[in-house]
């Protein structure tokens, strides 16, 4: 199993003329899980956008799966998995709602949901142990809980590759153990993971492969680095404020 | 009630009843990605729309459809750019639809009784014609708006994810956009451009108070609806006043008895289970 699965060739993006990610070249394989690692604003989260074709590259490709990024239409093999959930508009959804959102690259836009949907959304809720939850509004859950929503939804269209945005950023330690346990089954199975991360935490031995960003190039791409200092002590908490890494639009929710 | 004996009230009445069901259908996806006002800004167009069609002697509903359309691409296209200047785009399209709107029915020989009629929605001028184009429109919007809910719900909760989806995300903004112009240009009879965008959002505020999920809010959202605007009719006609203000104003009076009988009620259950403990998450991290 060494077909590429995301293929990342001399990617540039640059954010009103500021570069962010400069000759960037990164190839996922089947089975692998590999981390993005780096500081904020080092590029990290741009390069998973990327990828997906979230933000546009200045230069260079991306094949998804073999297939060049604007060929590309079997988005049912991707489940992704943003920092965090959109703030909506207030119109209440319930847990289900949004985990069975996950169908839809599945089942395509004019199917009506069927009996296999529900089965899906069900065991996906079962996965990160939200089932007892899934008749409740999302915004009554915690940040954990929300997270662990989003990585059903994702889990939902049952894909073979996962890509996570800083999955644990902020998640309570009950939630990080619960999506530990997921992800484990999902490799487990078989799946390739891509996600970032600027601390590995429960899924560190998860981790086949880290890349690290530092100041939009890739500085380290192979075996997951120790931690150094005070971060490699047990009893280290690690809290970053969390610089917001793009320019936020008025439009974009 | 015998009023509704009258070809013409029965009329008003079928029309605000299709358009009651179909305008919060649309606007809970619009009030989902914080576009609540857009309808309005939409109804701004279409009466430059009218003017256009009065000024011309064609279909003022018809003309209005095609320039509220155009409009709606227009406001979907600059809110998909995602520039902040797209504000302010958005407010030289309101203005000028209404300015343009005003100076041309002016220009026609329609008298200002006909534009109040646009404004604010008139019972007897809905046609025979009128009530087949609102009928054909409304059912279609209704149709599409629940059909593709699942697709419409994750394009406005979260457009990103859509994307990676594979979902046809930009079709189906403009789709929305769409619906919405066809949506305010029906309305216009009956509740008139000016009001009609309250029809699309403000059930949706009232339902939301209560309601735990998209579709609970939606199918509660209808309802309220179709109340206000068969209600709204019927004082319309009976007190004489126009049937956009009372279908609002309704619309607007359940959500004052929703919301302060949601806080009552919610007062009252906190008195009868005060033993509830509250089950705080553990500290996800540690401040020093």
């Amino acid at each position: 199993m060494t077909s590429p699965v995301i293929t990342v060739t001399h990617g540039v993006v640059g954010y009103d003329g500021r570069p962010v990610l400069r000759d960037v070249s990164l190839t996922v394989t089947a089975g692998e899980v590999v981390a993005v690692l780096g500081a904020n604003g080092s590029g990290k989260s741009t390069l998973i956008r990327a990828a997906l074709g979230l933000v546009p590259l200045a230069a260079g490709s991306v094949e998804l799966f073999g297939t060049p990024l604007r060929r590309f239409r079997q988005w049912r093999r991707i489940g992704y998995v943003p920092q965090r959930l959109g703030a909506g508009g207030g119109v209440p959804a319930t847990v289900r709602e949004v985990v069975a959102s996950g169908r839809l690259a599945r089942r395509g836009v004019l199917r009506p949901p069927g009996r296999a949907d529900r089965e899906a959304v069900d065991a996906a809720l079962r996965a990160v142990g939200l089932a007892d939850r899934a008749g409740d509004p999302v915004a009554t859950l915690s940040g954990g809980q929300q997270q662990r929503t989003l990585i059903a939804r994702a889990l939902a269209g049952r894909p073979e590759l996962l890509v996570l945005d800083e999955p644990t950023a902020g998640v309570d330690a009950a939630s990080q153990e619960a999506f530990a346990g997921a992800l484990h089954a999902f490799v487990a199975d078989g799946g390739t993971v891509l996600l970032v991360a600027h601390e590995l935490g429960p899924l560190r031995p998860l981790i086949s492969r880290a890349v690290v960003v530092h100041q939009g190039d890739i500085a380290h791409d192979g075996a997951v680095p120790e931690p150094a200092g005070h971060h490699a002590e047990p009893d280290h908490d690690h809290v970053h404020p969390h610089g917001p890494d793009e320019p936020a639009g008025l439009w974009s929710s | 009630m015998e009023l509704f004996q009258y070809p013409y009230m029965q009329r008003a009445l079928i029309g605000a009843l299709v358009i009651g069901l179909a305008a919060p259908a649309l606007g809970i996806y619009l009030v989902q990605r914080r576009l609540a006002l857009i309808g309005d800004g939409v109804g701004h167009v279409a009466l430059t729309g009218v003017g256009a069609g009065l000024l011309l002697n064609r279909s003022p509903v018809l003309v209005a459809v095609i320039v509220a359309t155009l409009g709606a691409i227009t406001i979907e296209l600059v809110r998909a750019r995602g520039r902040t200047s797209g504000d302010l785009a958005l407010a030289l399209l309101f203005y000028g639809g209404i300015a343009g709107g005003v100076m041309l029915v002016g220009l026609s020989d329609a008298t200002s009784a006909n534009l109040n009629a646009y404004l604010f929605g008139s019972l007897t001028t809905i046609s025979p014609q009128d009530l087949i184009t609102i009928g054909v429109l409304g059912v279609t919007i209704l149709v599409t708006m629940l059909a593709l809910r699942p697709a419409l719900f994750a394009v406005c909760h979260d457009e990103e994810y859509a994307r990676v989806s594979g979902l046809p995300v930009q079709t189906l903004n403009l789709l929305l956009a769409v619906a919405t112009a066809i949506t305010v240009t029906i309305a216009m009879r009956a509740v008139g451009v000016l009001l009609i965008s309250a029809l699309m959002v403000v059930p949706v505020a009232t339902a939301q108070q209560v309601t735990r999920g998209f579709r609970s809010t939606m199918t509660a959202a209808m309802a309220l609806g179709l109340f206000a605007a068969g209600a709204g009719v019927w004082v319309a006609a009976t007190a004489d006043t126009a049937p956009g203000a009372s279908v609002v104003l309704l619309a607007i009076a359940s959500f004052l008895v929703v919301a302060v009988a949601g806080a009552a009620w919610r007062v009252l259950r906190r008195r009868a289970v005060p033993a509830a403990e509250p089950h705080p998450e553990p500290h996800e991290v540690v401040l020093r």
